[in-house]
């Protein structure tokens, strides 16, 4: 909100800007160069300076309506011609249509001799004419400085470069000028002191045998800028800067899901895969399976029937496409059909922007859904670790906002702290699997952690990572008392407790047979007593019966007599 | 007169004598152009009298003629011929200078 007003207010506020339509350059100066002004490009031999030059008239011309006048004190109009002809700009075609005009300026200071007060009138009238005669608003003068060599007397040089470069203001030239990079200034005659608005500095260094341009606006005078160096290359589009810190994280994310090719994998990661879009790191020493786990990742995308870049930097296609043939992962149909495209290179073959460059021209005419870098660490043989770090950021906010989903793997060195050494990495990473050795009982057995994935519920166990002639399998690990055993180890802990259960089983079936049989014998003697209690009371009752018999008979007998007798009824009987 | 040039005669094809074509470019009627022509003027009179042309050029009225020499300082005396091209800048105060600049006095 803020940098938006601010930008309003700069353009209101007076300084207007020129779009030079260098790629990237525009971002890192917030719009451009200084609009009616001059600009300092400073740089040693070799450094991009004249291409900078011709690059800003090229597309001002082309892609901004603005002829522009080259004036060159070093190269022929042929040379310089034919010079950029190899990055793409035809100046014939420019100079037919009235929309560039190149000037040669050759002195030879051998022909020249001094002999008492000049100007340069006769350069700003060369100047003037070329700028009329096409209608020119952007102007370079490439290398002005060497005027200093075929002139004497700097004093007055250095007077009527001032005046120059007022007088490029006053005609309302967006100009840029070259100066040859100095032992202690930044250019060789001081040209910075007349030349204060905007300085841009290349540099041209190598480190490794390995070259790398970069770029750094070094002052601007009332405009925010960015200022870092930045890494530019020149290819055969031009000049490209690369404005790594400056691409924001705006991308949008999409929650779709995506399945990693590995189906116990997609179990661990919420039991769907990774999120579409998001950037995956696995990393792992050497012959952890890292390369496997990015072929099926491949192979899945591509029966989805999505696109995929695989960049090798460490095998040959045929190599990658023979190996993990052996794990049943069959990339050559994919190939035929069209679905996936091979990009192998050395990393050494040239600089990491080079090779940033050649990815993204791959991406942008593949148009890929998936891409895998294998290993993106063999990278750092061109340049330090900061480096890649920083064009795998510009790498996956390009595939980020392209909705691509990025996997790399990196290579830890065996050893060290295996996520230690990744931490550069990790930050950029949404899903880091980490693929590792696991060492015991003298095997070496393959392991696989989650260490963290974004966004999404995930498993925190350890797997065990096979490679079978059917591709990857991930298999729960033993974790028991022993710690985590892996292999044969695992294999025969399992058999150990599957024979202790086995035991135990049949423990317990012997047991319940011992029960059954002691409830049988219970219930046979339950059943006699019950017969003993039954006789006992049929006993009881057939004495109870003989009882009453006995007593009615003896009651009979009893009345018999008494009736015998005559005895009347005593009360003792009546109660009876 | 017949002086140091003398130790180099080239024949002048068109006029079948050693003629010496100079050309002066200034940019307007200054004080400094003004001084530069007067300046070779007496110059000429003094070593070249009879075999010298002198072509006056105002760049502010053809300034594409400031491309073909290669003129950048003003003002600038060309000698086209006897050749080799020789361009001399400054006022032509210093007449030392200027006999140098133009052959007739070998440099010191």
């Amino acid at each position: 909100m803020t940098m938006a007003k601010e930008k309003t207010r700069l353009l209101r506020g007076g300084l207007q800007k020129v779009r030079t339509g260098i790629e990237g350059l525009d971002e890192i100066t917030n719009g451009g160069l200084p609009k009616g002004r001059p600009t300092l490009v400073c740089g040693g031999a070799g450094s991009g300076k004249t291409l900078f030059g011709v690059e800003f008239l090229v597309r001002g011309a082309t892609q901004y309506n603005e002829p522009g006048v080259f004036m060159s004190f070093e190269e022929s109009a042929e040379e310089l011609t034919k010079n950029v002809a190899s990055l793409g700009f035809d100046l014939n075609r420019l100079t037919a249509s009235k929309r560039l005009l190149v000037d040669y300026v050759h002195i030879e200071r051998s022909e020249i001799e001094e002999t008492g007060e000049y100007d340069l009138e006769g350069l700003f009238i060369r100047l003037g004419n070329a700028i009329d005669s096409i209608g020119a608003k952007r102007v370079v003068l490439d290398t002005i400085e060497s005027l200093f060599a075929g002139l004497p007397n700097p004093s007055v040089l250095r007077a009527e470069l001032r005046r120059l470069f007022r007088w490029l203001k006053k005609k309302g030239m967006t100009a840029i000028i070259t100066g040859e990079r100095g032992d202690n200034s930044l250019t060789r005659h001081g040209l910075e002191e007349y030349v204060s608005d905007c300085v841009i500095l290349l540099d041209h260094r190598v480190a490794n045998q390995i070259s790398t341009r970069r770029l750094r606006v070094v002052k601007y005078r009332g405009s925010i800028h960015g200022t870092n160096e930045f890494p530019f290359l020149i290819d055969e589009r031009g000049l490209a800067v690369m404005p790594i810190t400056s691409l924001g994280l705006k991308h949008t994310v999409t929650s779709q899901r995506i399945s990693t090719g590995i189906p116990r994998l997609d179990s661990m990661l919420g039991g769907k895969g990774y999120f579409r879009g998001s950037s995956i790191l696995v990393s792992g020493t050497a012959g952890t399976g890292k390369t496997s786990v990015a072929a099926h990742f491949v192979d899945a995308a591509c029966r989805r029937g999505e696109r995929s870049v695989f960049f090798a930097f460490e095998e040959s296609p045929s190599q990658v496409i023979r190996n993990m043939r052996s794990i049943g992962i069959d990339l050559q149909q994919w190939m035929g059909k069209g679905l996936l495209h091979f990009h192998a290179e050395r990393p050494t073959v040239y600089g990491l922007e080079a090779h940033l460059a050649s990815m993204e021209k791959s991406i942008n005419t593949f148009k890929p859904k998936v891409v895998i870098v294998d290993p993106v660490t063999n990278l750092s043989s061109v340049a330090n670790e900061a480096d890649v770090k920083a064009m795998l950021i510009r790498l996956l906010d390009q595939m980020k906002s392209n909705q691509t989903t990025t996997l790399f793997t990196t290579l830890t060195a065996s050893g060290g702290s295996l996520e230690l050494t990744e931490v550069g990495m990790s930050s950029i990473a949404d899903t880091w699997l980490l693929l590792r050795d696991i060492e015991i009982g003298g095997e070496r057995n393959r392991g696989l952690y989650i260490l963290k994935s974004r966004g999404m519920a995930h498993s925190n166990q350890i797997r065990e990572f096979l490679l079978t002639n059917k591709g990857v399998d991930l298999i729960d690990v033993y974790v028991g008392p022993s710690g985590v055993l892996t292999g044969s180890a695992r294999i025969s802990q399992e058999s150990q407790e599957r024979d202790i259960e086995m035991v135990h089983q049949k423990e317990i079936e012997r047991r319940k047979l011992n029960v059954e049989t002691k409830r049988k014998a219970l219930e046979a003697q339950i059943a006699s007593l019950h017969a003993q209690f039954q006789a006992e009371e049929q006993e009881l009752k057939k004495l109870t019966e003989q009882e009453t018999m006995r007593q009615r008979s003896v009651l009979k007998l009893q009345e018999k007599i008494a009736r015998m007798r005559k005895e009347d009824q005593s009360s003792e009987r009546r109660k009876r | 007169m017949k002086t140091k040039a003398a130790a180099k005669p080239r024949r002048n094809s068109k006029h079948g004598k050693d003629i010496w074509e100079l050309r002066l470019y200034v940019a307007g009627q200054t004080p400094k152009s003004i001084l530069a022509f007067a300046n070779l003027k007496k110059i000429c009179e003094e070593h070249l009298k009879g075999k010298y042309h002198i072509e006056m050029v105002d760049l502010l009225q053809n300034p594409r003629l400031a491309k073909g020499d290669q003129i950048i300082a003003i003002p600038t005396l060309v000698r086209k011929l006897p050749p080799p091209l020789k361009k001399i800048i400054g006022d032509l105060s210093n007449k030392e200078r200027v006999l140098v600049g133009l052959d007739l006095r070998p440099r010191i």
